[in-house]
């Protein structure tokens, strides 16, 4: 009898529990604090993030939002954070191996619910979702997906140069450069620091070797491909580049050489979407002031990568509800495509609305419905490590006057490990 | 031993295991992580010298040292004959002498990421209008601005340690030399300067600190370019801690650092163990 009613008495208590929690929950909740580290610090970027910010709120959350410029920096707090136990809720990463230490220590959410109730497997592009699933789980919240090698030109310094016709082959990129030359223009407006080298070099490599020895070469890092003759090739076309660039080039930022575009006094720019900012800063119009070029050739891969969120894990309950609230909101599509628009980028889900998006970024989008070309950038294959060592042989070889050879070989040295 | 003696290493205790923990300790940390191979989270896989091998194969390594060792040579030979040649005109009692110690060690009191700036600009092909000097976007030369512009910074703090030695020098022993009609040059180089010996040295120990921590020059100049021709140890070691996210090889960088340091301190210890047992 006594020990029925201890019994009757501890349910009693539990349910009462249950239901005050309940309660707290559904009078939407003070308590859903969620600190999200991300390093969207620009003006573009963080009226971005105001649209995710303003989705979480809405839907009854408060967002602590800690901003850090500079990826690197951002990412070396949120991985401090994470292994000192003081995790945020949310964190950016890039869709890429950073956050694949952390993934193998256990120390992210896998967002499993989501991604079945969103179809994953369907809707995200391949090499995305390749990289966030980690035996059989996803651990990241892809936001945005941004192609690094588009091919920008000024339509002022190509009429100027007396090019009429956009170029669609590498040999009619080769003519457009020397014509630009010839017109005493910079053909190639090219920012001398090392990781724009690098993607420099995965544009040739797309658009001179295919999507064939691409992903031989940074996927699969095949020693024989390397070696071979078609990435000779590659080479070549690659240092023959560095014959349009201008004496200046030499630590010149991404930006600085966009506004070359931007006025009309350089030619060409290889670069990620985001340079599409700068032009749209100057009041510039795609298509009309300056045209966009994802490949030169039908079957040219097109290299994704993007901005993710990462959800630590956390024991306390309040966060975890935090944090489910915020994958939720922020997988809506309306949430996602008005972030997008404004950052420059394509939502990460392919099966999205993008009429509203300019004509670069629709030309973008049809690449992706269209599957073939699809490929991940080359810090989806490699890692920061293996990345950082193709970047250091590729930007030697690139500024001094090492032969073809010697750099296959520093090629297929950094891509051994 | 006497009771007396124990108080002393009692007291030191607090700075022991300070050295102890945060020095020795941290070091100890370092090598063990070297040894592993730790990514962007230090684990416990051995690899033992693996890292040690991939970093002396890694020619980003072999250019970073041999930069440092250019860079260290000039910054510190030059920085000691201009501060030296500095306090030596400033301690002839020229007019003015508050004023010219201020603008020398100016430079010193500025943060290089603003400094480092400015001689970027300087240095840029068109930096300044009708002089063309472009070392900066020149693969041999870039180490040599750093340089310059380093010795530019540093210069005027050796000339206060100087000065401060110059002053210490006794006045009785200038007014001997100009009775024995010794040039004033001659007192300089063969007298006053062997008197300096221990400020000489405590500029000498600062400067090479200064060398091998050599990191916000190049990144707020050239951030290692052209290509990477002007990349540093520290910078290396930096990259791979945090961009690259490869904590083993850094801390091999890091111990190899170290382990320079102490090869070119040594016979300098070891003099000095010398002199005292003499």
């Amino acid at each position: 009898m006594f020990k029925r009613s201890k019994l009757a008495v501890a349910c009693g208590l539990a349910l009462f529990v249950v239901g005050v929690a309940q309660a707290g929950a559904g009078t939407a909740s003070p308590a859903l604090n969620a600190e999200v580290i991300h390093w969207w610090t620009s003006g573009g970027e963080s009226a971005a993030v105001k649209q995710l910010e303003g989705a979480y709120r809405a839907a009854g959350g408060n967002w602590i939002d800690t901003a850090i410029a500079g990826g690197d920096q951002a990412r070396a707090v949120t991985l401090n954070r994470i292994v000192g136990g003081k995790a945020p809720a949310a964190a950016q990463f890039n869709i890429s191996k950073q956050f694949l230490d952390v993934v193998e220590q256990d120390m992210l959410m896998p967002l499993d619910d989501i991604a079945k109730q969103q179809d994953w497997d369907r809707t995200l592009p391949e090499p995305i979702a390749h990289v966030i699933k980690v035996d059989g789980h996803y651990y990241a919240l892809p936001l945005d997906i941004h192609m690094q090698t588009w091919i920008w030109y000024s339509k002022a310094a190509f009429k100027k140069a007396g090019i009429t016709k956009e170029p669609a082959t590498m040999d009619e990129l080769f003519a457009a450069l020397d014509k630009l030359k010839a017109a005493g223009l910079i053909p190639l407006a090219h920012g001398g620091q090392a990781w724009q080298e690098n993607v420099l070099f995965a544009g040739v490599l797309a658009n001179v070797g295919g999507k064939q020895l691409y992903m031989q070469v940074m996927r699969d890092r095949d020693q024989k491909a390397i070696n071979s003759e078609a990435m000779r090739k590659v080479l070549v076309a690659y240092k023959r580049l560095q014959s349009y660039v201008d004496p200046n080039a030499p630590g010149r930022n991404w930006n600085d050489a966009t506004a070359l575009l931007v006025s009309g006094k350089a030619g060409v720019q290889i670069m990620g979407d985001w340079a599409k900012g700068e032009f749209t800063a100057a009041k510039q119009k795609p298509g009309v002031d300056f045209g966009c070029i994802a490949g030169l050739g039908p079957d040219v891969p097109y290299l994704v990568q993007g901005d993710a969120f990462v959800f630590p894990r956390s024991d306390r309950g309040d966060v975890q509800q935090a944090q489910k609230l915020m994958a939720r909101t922020l997988v809506a599509p309306t949430t996602l495509i008005s972030f997008n628009k404004l950052k420059g980028s394509l939502p990460p889900r392919v099966d999205l609305d993008t009429s509203s998006l300019d004509v670069c970024s629709q030309a973008g989008a049809a690449i992706m419905r269209g599957k073939s070309r699809l490929a991940g950038a080359p810090e989806v294959y490699l890692t920061p490590d293996q990345n950082g060592a193709l970047q250091d042989a590729i930007t030697a070889f690139w500024n001094t006057s090492m032969p073809v050879e010697r750099a296959q070989k520093a090629l297929a040295a950094a891509l051994r490990n | 031993m006497r009771q007396r003696g124990v108080m002393p290493y009692f007291a030191l205790l607090p700075m022991l295991a300070t050295v102890g923990v945060a020095y020795l300790g941290a070091f100890a940390w370092t090598f063990y992580v070297s040894l592993t191979g730790s990514r962007s989270i230090a684990s416990n896989k051995f690899v033992g010298m693996a890292n040690y091998t991939r970093l002396f194969d890694n020619e980003r390594w072999q250019l970073s040292a041999h930069n440092l060792a250019i860079y260290g040579v000039l910054f510190i030979l030059a920085c000691l004959v201009i501060g030296f040649l500095l306090a030596a005109c400033i301690d002839r009692q020229v007019t003015g002498e508050g004023a010219l110690r201020t603008v020398f060690l100016y430079p010193y009191a500025m943060s290089f990421v603003a400094t480092g700036l400015v001689w970027q600009w300087i240095f840029t092909p068109d930096g300044i209008p009708g002089l063309d000097f472009d070392w900066l976007v020149d693969q041999d030369k870039v180490i040599y601005t750093i340089a310059i512009a380093s010795i530019w910074q540093a210069s005027g703090f050796v000339m206060a340690l100087m000065l401060a030695g110059l002053r210490g020098v006794d006045p009785e022993i200038w007014k001997a030399a100009r009775l024995d009609g010794i040039p004033v040059w001659r007192v300089y180089l063969s007298i006053v300067l062997p008197m300096l010996g221990p400020t000489v040295a405590t500029v000498l120990i600062l400067l090479a600190t200064m060398v091998v921590k050599l990191y916000d020059a190049v990144v707020s100049m050239t951030q290692g370019g052209p290509g990477i021709a002007s990349e540093v140890p520290a910078k290396f070691i930096m990259d791979h801690l945090f961009l690259r996210a490869n904590i083993g090889l850094a801390s091999a960088a890091a111990v190899m650092l170290l382990v320079t340091v102490l090869m070119l301190l040594a016979p300098y210890a070891y003099a000095r163990s010398r002199r005292r047992i003499a």
